[in-house]
């Protein structure tokens, strides 16, 4: 299935938000998501199922002004 | 001393973390400034793999610094979009305070005020301090005010112009209207003067970041901010002087020898 993951086109092998992100390399990672323009709180990973064509946003703190 | 939603602040001078020379100059210019809160993004890391760290060692070295953070919403050029930025930067940074940018512009960086209001509703209700990227506009500061906001962020300029204090009216209107909201002027300040500026029109801080990021030197640029914001605030208090068109001899003219 292929969604957009921070703007690019990813084949991707779990549907489910936590394992993704742990198949994407952000385990133990100090982070936020949005789905679609949503925020998807950390609590709701584990229950949040991604879909063909989603937007994922991965973001982390960053310098900033 | 500065207190924002409740929180007393050990200084009045706010520093930004980006666009600095390398992450060790960034820690020493937090140090030096002395600045009690320091700003914050959230972005998407760039690079890919598991090697990705940058967004882990940016926090790592701001939470070292032992300072509090004001997670900002930069970028965003929509309600909603500043919205879900701020809620991902709660749940990140934990906090609920949140500088809250929405922009109108592109070749100004100018707030979309009408946006901005939007949002700092929204976000008020949902229990975030907001601290609003504004103008100095009177009429939108009343409105976020009734929106939740309990502290402004006038623009002195546009966000790294370094030209100043683009309206000294505009910001003294909005001291004298607003006597208790803590007015803190963000962007546009590019020396330690226009610091000093600000603070003697009675603004209760600054925010300063590309002024000291992109200086030759930046941490002792840091330590000229944080003088001058105390010497403008200890002027404020002090009660400047009136100023008029014509001289007045500061020498008195009574006892002058006649010698003509």
């Amino acid at each position: 299935m292929k969604i957009l993951v921070n703007g690019a086109w990813r084949e991707i092998e779990h549907v489910n938000l936590q394992a993704l992100l742990r198949e994407l390399g952000y385990e133990n990672r100090t982070l936020a998501t949005a789905l679609n323009a949503s925020f998807v709180p950390q609590t709701a990973r584990a229950t949040t199922t991604l879909k063909e064509g989603d937007r994922l946003e991965i973001v982390v703190p960053m310098q900033g002004g | 001393m500065l207190k924002c939603y409740d929180v007393e602040l050990g200084s009045r001078l706010l520093l930004g973390t980006a666009r600095y020379p390398s992450p060790a100059i960034l820690s020493e210019a937090i140090k030096t400034s002395r600045a009690a809160v320091v700003t914050v993004s959230l972005r998407r890391e760039l690079g890919s793999g598991r090697d990705r760290r940058e967004g882990e060692a940016f926090w790592t070295l701001i939470r070292e610094a032992g300072v509090r953070v004001l997670p900002n919403t930069a970028g965003c050029h929509s309600a909603k979009e500043a919205i879900t930025t701020a809620q991902m930067a709660r749940e990140v940074f934990g906090t609920h305070w949140i500088k809250l940018e929405v922009i109108g512009e592109a070749d100004t960086l100018q707030p979309d005020v009408f946006e901005l209001v939007e949002a700092a509703r929204v976000l008020s209700d949902e229990g975030f301090a907001v601290f609003p990227y504004t103008t100095e506009d009177l009429v939108v500061a009343d409105k976020l005010v009734n929106a939740g906001c309990r502290v402004l962020m006038p623009w002195g300029a546009p966000i790294g112009s370094g030209r100043g204090l683009n309206n000294v009216f505009g910001l003294r209107a909005l001291r004298a209207h607003f006597p208790d909201v803590p007015l803190i002027v963000d962007a546009g300040l590019g020396v330690p003067s226009h610091a000093a500026h600000a603070m003697e029109l009675g603004c209760d801080a600054v925010l300063i970041n590309t002024a000291v990021a992109q200086a030759a030197d930046p941490v002792a640029m840091a330590l000229a901010f944080a003088e001058a914001v105390a010497a403008g605030r200890r002027a404020y208090l002090a009660g400047p002087m009136e100023p008029r068109d014509m001289a007045v001899p500061s020498t008195p003219v009574l006892g002058k020898a006649f010698l003509s």
